[in-house]
């Protein structure tokens, strides 16, 4: 017990790089394994996170643009989701790596107020930046699609009713398109949340390498399954982590579904139904 | 390949790349494209009759059955995808290894899980220590076309469950007061009508297939992203072909052979879906007939 607990101190925080330094090299304990592969799964959360976060506003402006009727603007916008859409995430992630690696090393200065950092392009070689971005645009593609999906279909009345009450440009999107929209698309949008932190597990599989064995859960999974060939401890303590952060989502989704549909009566509320047909 | 190939460091231009572009690692670089399109055209079937497989254990009447066939449908559900690759492989040759070794070696006593090692007899091997290089790489190619099949077999069985449960509930029982018995009303009324409600699901997984290729490369299998890395590499003068780090194009190349095999797919699915649609009560088929008669 008290060796578990010293095994918890010194490894969860490992994939970030505080605790000891050295992975464990033999006798492995089951109590080591589930530390390290959660201690990865932060990893998986930071990623999935800045991914969702960012590639929502990225996805609604690419929803608008692929709706708009200026062919200039729909045309980028179509490209962009075919191109991220239509290629397997595993080449995306290969792809950017090398175009980072070829990238002159410069850095520039950013003033923050109270201290100045140093932005440097080499960061974007490293998975936290370079692996982060990609994640970010390929999340906006297929949200982008989602959205553009429920865009099409907010019904004509709700849009006639807003121009009727004198709404129109920003104010009617924002206070009469958009939430609906939200609301349309959110059963999708939960599985490509799901679909997204389950992407995250490819990172230190192409291209981008762990630093320090600095890696995600599935990183260590490995790690555990190819130094014990044992698959069967490893994989499902994977599975279990994965299991319980689905949930989360799911959780998380259900609540921001309850609000986005408080106004309407109980048989026409939309229920989150997981479907699992969207792999990268 | 080019008789004017016979000098490499003399020749420049279209020459060179020529002949650049027809060595024999890129002929094999080549020949992993088919090895991509084997691995599709062999995983698809099989893991739609696993599907078939797991979506009617599923509905079974047999409870053990169908907790096989809801366990088989729900994996996929909360893990990533590529764990159940990774570890598939590694679980599966295990698990021919100690099948075979039970079988073969009856009088060995030592256990298999000796700490970190996973001991059988030689016999038992998979493949033998002494078969040939390629029987090594086809028994890895059979691994990895078996992992495909196994998760994309639970997507399938998701889809064509899905298929099942949306033929209207009143054909079943049409069929019923007919007197057909279950396993008539099965074969006869409900496998003949789900197909076209399982085929959004199913041309979904189909681009998901395609997507999922480029993983080969994880499960060892020398296939476009091993050559892709092989070649792209940079090659110092000791080869004969020197040049820089041009994986990126390599990788761009990739990235256009996935991008016109999803629209391609794309197109062709189209098609296939509004034969199906066609004459059918649904609204598809109702624009279609409209579409026709104006």
């Amino acid at each position: 017990m008290n060796a578990c607990l010293q095994t918890i101190a010194d490894y969860s925080f490992r994939s970030i790089g505080f605790g000891e330094r050295l992975l464990p090299k033999t006798d492995f304990t089951l109590c080591q394994q589930f530390t390290l592969i959660g201690s990865g799964m932060l990893w998986n959360i930071y990623f999935g996170l800045i991914a969702l976060i960012a590639g929502f506003f990225l996805a609604t402006a690419i929803a608008v643009a692929k709706n708009s009727n200026s062919y200039w603007v729909r045309k980028p916008a179509e490209w962009f989701i075919f191109l991220f859409r239509g290629s397997p995430l595993f080449i995306q992630f290969f792809l950017a790596y090398e175009t980072f690696v070829l990238l002159p090393k410069v850095g520039v200065d950013i003033n923050l107020g109270f201290t100045e950092i140093t932005a440097e392009t080499r960061w974007l070689t490293k998975a936290w930046l370079g692996a982060a971005i990609v994640l970010f645009l390929n999340t906006a593609a297929y949200s982008g699609e989602i959205f553009y999906g429920a865009l099409k279909s907010v019904p004509k009345g709700d849009v006639e009713a807003a121009d009727a009450y004198g709404l129109s440009g920003w104010p009617r999107f924002k206070r009469i398109i958009w939430p609906t929209m939200l609301r349309l698309a959110w059963p999708a949008y939960t599985n490509e949340a799901i679909f997204l932190f389950h992407a995250t597990t490819l990172v230190f599989f192409s291209g981008f390498p762990a630093w320090q064995q600095r890696g995600d859960a599935l990183y260590y999974a490995n790690y555990f399954a190819d130094k014990t060939f044992n698959p069967f401890v490893p994989y499902p303590i994977l599975g279990f982590y994965f299991i319980i952060l689905t949930l989360c989502v799911i959780g998380v989704y259900g609540l921001i579904n309850k609000r986005l549909n408080r106004h309407l009566p109980e048989n026409q509320r939309q229920r989150i139904k997981v479907r699992p047909q969207i792999i990268r | 390949m080019f008789s004017f190939c016979a000098e490499p460091k003399t020749l420049e231009g279209v020459t060179w790349l020529a002949c650049y572009l027809t060595t024999g690692k890129h002929i094999a670089f080549y020949g992993s494209f088919i090895t991509v399109m084997v691995l599709i055209a062999i995983t698809a079937p099989v893991a739609l009759l696993f599907g078939f497989g797991g979506a009617t254990a599923a509905r079974s009447t047999i409870a053990p059955l169908r907790w096989f066939g809801k366990g088989y449908t729900a994996i996929v559900r909360g893990i990533p995808d590529i764990a159940f690759f990774l570890f598939f492989v590694i679980a599966l040759d295990q698990a021919f290894e100690f099948l075979r070794h039970k079988v073969l070696c009856p009088e060995w006593t030592d256990p298999i899980r000796q700490g970190n090692d996973f001991v059988v007899c030689s016999a038992a091997k998979l493949p033998l220590s002494s078969s040939p290089q390629w029987v090594h790489e086809t028994y890895g190619f059979f691994l990895a076309v078996l992992t495909f099949a196994i998760v994309f077999g639970a997507f399938a069985a998701n889809v064509l469950y899905g298929g099942m449960r949306a033929v209207p509930r009143g054909q079943l029982e049409t069929a019923e007061a007919y007197g057909m018995s279950r396993r008539q009303t099965f074969w006869r009324i409900l496998v003949p009508q789900m197909w076209v409600y399982a085929l959004p699901g199913l041309s979904n997984l189909w681009m998901i297939l395609i997507k999922a290729t480029p993983l080969l490369f994880l499960l060892g299998v020398e296939d476009i992203v091993y050559w892709a890395r092989e070649l792209g590499g940079s090659k110092t003068q000791v080869f004969s072909y020197p040049h820089g780090d041009w994986r990126l194009y390599y990788f761009l190349g990739l990235l256009v052979f996935y991008l016109a095999l999803t629209k391609v797919s794309e197109v062709a699915l189209a098609k296939l879906m509004a034969r199906l649609t066609k004459g059918q009560a649904t609204m598809g088929g109702e624009a279609q007939r409209k579409a026709v008669a104006s």
